[in-house]
């Protein structure tokens, strides 16, 4: 069957994968389940990593040019420090508005 | 391969180690409490992900891992919640709905675990017959040559991040 079952645990794609799909996860049902902005940005987070590291993997193993999914992962962790910058100066500019940066009670828009 | 008795065996632990140390890193990010060990998983997780692209022959991204996700955005991220104090109180919900809840974002999360890893698994994946170069000074050439386009943008986009952070956080300050 597989060919690569007899490799050891670290040089098969298998184990990276199913870290990334858990990692994955755990981002999704933090974004369900948490109720304040800065706890839904940590489960973004996860799910940012959980693409670095399923881009990492199958760039090791099935990538002709292994410099491709470096140089992109790279790209992907310096737009995460973009987006965690201007979404906490936006979490912190709402907080200076309501007073509570849960998101039940951010409830209105206004100009 | 290599003369050092048990030297698979040993990489093997430390590979299992770092999976366990992302996995925990992660569950205590998702499910805890308080929001800073939230972040402290968060910072552990990107711990064990820096050991794992280390196992993935890439020790550059390893240590940009460490340096921009522990170092630069989990610090961020703790300012952020030592100036809106986001307490995770549950009001306004009762145990049964937020066991009905619970439950229901935790199948969502289940799903997508069993349907990733089963597509991950199952797909007869093609190793390519030659492989370049992956090393750091392959990935500098290549960020200087064939990505320098993306690069710049990315700089620029950078650039206009921190801008628009400093804006958008200065203009709410009149009323406080």
């Amino acid at each position: 069957m597989n060919p690569d079952a007899a490799r050891i645990l670290y040089e098969r794609p298998d184990a990276y994968l199913v870290v990334a799909a858990f990692l994955f996860a755990c981002g999704i049902y933090g974004l369900l389940r948490r109720r304040t902005l800065i706890g839904m940005l940590i489960a973004g987070e996860l799910i940012f990593a959980a693409a670095s590291l399923n881009f990492m993997a199958l760039n090791r193993f099935f990538s002709p040019d292994p410099v491709a999914g470096q140089v992109f992962v790279l790209f992907i962790m310096g737009l995460a420090a973009a987006e965690i910058a201007i979404a906490l100066s936006i979490v912190i500019a709402i907080y200076r508005n309501y007073r509570s940066i849960r998101s039940r009670e951010i409830s209105e828009l206004g100009g | 391969m290599t003369a050092f008795p048990f030297g698979p065996a040993i990489a093997a632990a430390i590979f299992i180690a770092f999976c366990a140390i992302t996995g925990a890193g992660a569950v205590i990010a998702a499910l805890s409490k308080r929001i800073i060990r939230g972040v402290c998983g968060l910072a552990l997780c990107c711990i064990g992900l820096a050991g794992l692209f280390y196992f993935l022959n890439s020790p550059f991204l390893a240590l940009m891992e460490i340096l921009i996700y522990v170092g630069a955005v989990c610090v961020t991220i703790v300012f952020g919640i030592m100036l809106a104090e986001p307490e995770e109180v549950l009001e306004g919900e009762s145990r049964r709905d937020a066991l009905v809840w619970g439950s229901c974002a935790m199948l969502v999360g289940a799903a997508f675990f069993l349907a990733l890893s089963r597509i991950g698994l199952s797909h007869p994946w093609i190793e390519p017959a030659s492989r370049a170069d992956g090393s750091v000074a392959a990935i500098g050439v290549a960020l200087l040559t064939t990505y320098s386009m993306a690069f710049e943008v990315i700089s620029l986009v950078l650039l206009v991040a921190i801008l628009g952070a400093l804006v958008i956080a200065r203009t709410g300050r009149g009323r406080a």
